[in-house]
C-alpha cells in the first residue's frame, strides 16, 4: 500500500470507515432538502425563467433587441460566453490536470468541478446559439452537406475553430464525468430502498459491479481521457483568444492572448468552484472532506493564475507603448482613462490586487474571506472580457464611428438567466448525483484519513 | 460434463484480500473475479489480470480522427471549392497547414476520447439496463469479495486459505454446471 508523508494534512478528517463515506455521501441523496436550498432553488429558478422570456423575445424580434450597434457589434453575447466558457475550464484543470499529476486533493472536488463545467459551457452555449441571430439556422455552422450550391464553413477562420473547439470540450467533458460516475452510481442503486429510486439508478449505473477487470480498464480510460483532456482544455480558451488575436483591431492583435485567456480561464474556474464548494460542504456536511487544506490549495491556484494574469495585463501595456504604433497605444490609454475607465480599473483591483491577499496564511484558511474574494474574482473575470470588447470597440480607427454602448434589459435578463439556470442545474445535481466521487475517495482513505496517518505515526515511532 | 461450486468469500478490508488472492493462486487455484468498491492498487498483477489494451484502441481512434479531419477540410477547402480569401488562395493543403491544425487536433481528440469511452462501456458491458454485475450488493459499499468457481477438491483448499486469511463470510452459492468444450 501506498503510504504518505507525515509532514502532508489529512485529507479526509475524523475517524472515518469506508461504510462513513458511503453514508456520508448518499444522505443528500435519500434525506429531504432544507428550507435553505429551496429557497436558492426558488430564486434560481425564477432567475432562469426571467432569462427564457429575454431569450424568446430575443429569438422572436432578433438581436436588435440587445444593446449592440453599429461600432459596438460584439458586446455582452460574446462577454457572457468567454466568461462562462471560462469558469468551465477549472473543472477539467482539477479532474485532468491534478489527475496527470497524481494529487490527491482533486478527489473531494473533481465531480462537482466537472458537473460545474458542463453547466457552464451549457451557458457559454446559449450565447453562442443566439448570436447568430437565427438561431435555427445554426446547424450551418457545421460541415454538413447543402443545397446552397457547394457551400462549405470556412476552415481558416477561429469562429468555426471555435464551433469544433466548444463541442469537443462539451462532449469529452461530459463522457469523462459519467464514466467517473458509473461506479458511484452503482453504489447509490445497492443502497438506496425506495423502489423507484432503485430503478432510476439502476438505470443510470449501466450495471457496473466493480470487477477487477472492470475497474483496471476504468483506470487507464481515465489516465487517457485525462490526457487527452488536458492538451484540449488548454486549446478551447486559446482558440477562444484566437477569435480576438487573428482580428486586425488594435488591442486584440496580441499574441499573448492565448495563455492570457488560458490562466485567466482556471482563474475564474477555480473561484467558481470555490464559492460551489464552500456552500456545498455547508449545506451538506461534507466538512471532513472538503477541508481547509483543500480551500487553501485552490486559493494557491488563484493566486498563481492570478499573478499570471497580472502580469499579462502589465505586460500588455508595456508591449502596446514599445510597438511604437499609435493605434495599439490608444486601444490600451483608452481601456484606461476613457470613459470606460471605471470597468477597467475594476478589473485591475479584483483580479490583479484581490488575490495578492492570498499571501497572507490567515486569509487564505479563512472561509468567509475566500467565500467573498471567491464572488470578487468573478466580478473581476467579467469585466476582464467586458474591458476587452466593449471599450476597444467603442473607439476603433474612424473616429467617425466612435461610439457608446449600454446593455438593455433583455441583455440583463439573458445574463442573468444562464446564472439562474447554472444554479438551478447545480442545485438539481447536487440532490440527486453523488457530489463527491466516493469510490475514488475511499482508496486513499488509508494514506490520507486523519485515523490511518496517526496509526502510521504511532507505529513507526514504536 | 463438470460440476463447480460457487464460493463468495468476503472480506472488510483490502490488505487480507491482496494476501487471500496471492496465496490463492499460489496453490494454484483460479481466481474467477474480485469485486471490489474502489480500485485497489496493485491488485491486477496478484490476480492475474493482464494490461488492458485501452490505450492503444485510443491512438489507433486518435489517428482515424486527424485522417478524417484532413480528408474533410482538403475536400471542402481545397478540391471541392477552393476560396480566394483575401488574396490567400486555397490552392494546395500544404499552405494552409497553420489554418488546419486546431480543428485536426480537436478532430483526433473528440475521435480518440470517444471511441474510447464507447470501447470501455462496450467491453464491460457497461449500458443502459444491463443486470448489476456484482453478486453481493455490500460490494459497492465496503465488503471485497473473491468470487471463485471451484471443482470439490480445490473447494476445500479454497475454504481453508479464505478463512485463514481473515474472511468475514466464505458464502456458498450453489454450483454451475460447465459442459465440455469439444
Amino acid at each position: 500500500m501506498h503510504a504518505e508523508s507525515q509532514i502532508r494534512e489529512p485529507l479526509i478528517l475524523g475517524n472515518k470507515t469506508y461504510r462513513n463515506i458511503t453514508d456520508d455521501i448518499i444522505a443528500p441523496i435519500e434525506g429531504k432538502a432544507n428550507r435553505l436550498w429551496y429557497i436558492l432553488f426558488t430564486i434560481s429558478v425564477l432567475g432562469f425563467m426571467w432569462g427564457i422570456g429575454c431569450l424568446s423575445y430575443t429569438i422572436g424580434v432578433g438581436i436588435g433587441a440587445w444593446g449592440s450597434n453599429n461600432g459596438v457589434d460584439w458586446a455582452w453575447d460574446i462577454t457572457n460566453f468567454v466568461w462562462w466558457i471560462g469558469i468551465g475550464h477549472a473543472g477539467t484543470l482539477i479532474s485532468a490536470v491534478l489527475l496527470l499529476f497524481r494529487q490527491k486533493w482533486r478527489m473531494a472536488i473533481n465531480r462537482s468541478a466537472e458537473a460545474m463545467t458542463i453547466f457552464a459551457v451549457l451557458c457559454a452555449a446559449i450565447f453562442v446559439t443566439l448570436h447568430t441571430g437565427r438561431p435555427w439556422l445554426d446547424y450551418m455552422l457545421f460541415p454538413l452537406p447543402n443545397q446552397f450550391g457547394s457551400l462549405w464553413p470556412n476552415f481558416n477562420s477561429p469562429l468555426l475553430w471555435d464551433v469544433f473547439a466548444v463541442s469537443t470540450y462539451a462532449t469529452v467533458s461530459i463522457v469523462f464525468w459519467y464514466i467517473g460516475l458509473i461506479p458511484d452510481f452503482a453504489m447509490i442503486r445497492d443502497r438506496v430502498v425506495k423502489p423507484r429510486m432503485k430503478k432510476a439508478y439502476a438505470l443510470l449505473s449501466f450495471g457496473w459491479g466493480g470487477s477487477v477487470r472492470h475497474w483496471s480498464r476504468f483506470e487507464e480510460v481515465s489516465l487517457v481521457l485525462a490526457g487527452l483532456s488536458t492538451p484540449l482544455v488548454f486549446s478551447v480558451h486559446s482558440i477562444v483568444s484566437f477569435d480576438f488575436a487573428t482580428s486586425v483591431v488594435p488591442g486584440w492583435h496580441t499574441t499573448i492572448f492565448p495563455p492570457y485567456f488560458v490562466s485567466g480561464a482556471v482563474f475564474s474556474g477555480f473561484a467558481m468552484v470555490l464559492t460551489l464548494m464552500i456552500i456545498v460542504r455547508k449545506v451538506y456536511k461534507l466538512e471532513a472532506y472538503l477541508t481547509i487544506k483543500h480551500i487553501e490549495y485552490m486559493n494557491i491556484v488563484i493566486i498563481v493564475t492570478g499573478s499570471i494574469v497580472g502580469v499579462a495585463y502589465l505586460t500588455e501595456l508595456f508591449v502596446a507603448w514599445y510597438s511604437g504604433v499609435e493605434w495599439e497605444q490608444y486601444a490600451f490609454l483608452n481601456r484606461a482613462t476613457g470613459p470606460m475607465a471605471w470597468a477597467y480599473w475594476c478589473m485591475m483591483t479584483c483580479n490583479v490586487i484581490s488575490p495578492q491577499l492570498f499571501w497572507f496564511k490567515k486569509l487564505r484558511t479563512s472561509i468567509p474571506f475566500t467565500f467573498v474574494l471567491s464572488i470578487v474574482v468573478n466580478i473581476g473575470m467579467w469585466f476582464e472580457r467586458f474591458v476587452i470588447i466593449v471599450p476597444t470597440l467603442c473607439r476603433t480607427y474612424l473616429p467617425s464611428t466612435w461610439n457608446s454602448y449600454t446593455p438593455t434589459f433583455i441583455d440583463v435578463g439573458i445574463f442573468v438567466g444562464t446564472i439562474g439556470m447554472f444554479f438551478t442545474l447545480f442545485l438539481l445535481y447536487s440532490r440527486t448525483f453523488p457530489v463527491i466521487a466516493q469510490a475514488e475517495l475511499k482508496s486513499i482513505l488509508k494514506s490520507s484519513g486523519e485515523e490511518h496517518k496517526k496509526l502510521a505515526a504511532n507505529h513507526a515511532h514504536h | 460434463m463438470a460440476t463447480k461450486q460457487i464460493i463468495h468469500g468476503i472480506y472488510s478490508d483490502e490488505v487480507p484480500l491482496l494476501e487471500a488472492c496471492s496465496k490463492l493462486r499460489a496453490s494454484g487455484i483460479r481466481i474467477k473475479d474480485v469485486f471490489t468498491p474502489f480500485p485497489v492498487h496493485g491488485i491486477d498483477p496478484i490476480v492475474g489480470v493482464p494490461r488492458t489494451r485501452i490505450a492503444i484502441c485510443a491512438f489507433i481512434y486518435g489517428i482515424t480522427g486527424l485522417s478524417l479531419a484532413t480528408l474533410m477540410m482538403w475536400y471542402m477547402m481545397i478540391h471541392d471549392w477552393p476560396n480566394d480569401i483575401g488574396g490567400k488562395p486555397n490552392w494546395n493543403y500544404y499552405s494552409n497547414i497553420p489554418a488546419f491544425i486546431p480543428i485536426s487536433f480537436e478532430s483526433t481528440v473528440f475521435c480518440a476520447a470517444h471511441g474510447m469511452s464507447l470501447t470501455y462501456l462496450l467491453r464491460c458491458w457497461l449500458v443502459p439496463g444491463a443486470k448489476a454485475k456484482n453478486p453481493d450488493p455490500r460490494t459497492t459499499d465496503d465488503k471485497f469479495m473473491i468470487y471463485l468457481e471451484l471443482n470439490d477438491e480445490q473447494s476445500k483448499k479454497a475454504d481453508e486459505i479464505l478463512r485463514a486469511t481473515g474472511a468475514e463470510e466464505v458464502n456458498y452459492k450453489g454450483t454451475i454446471t460447465i459442459e465440455p468444450k469439444y
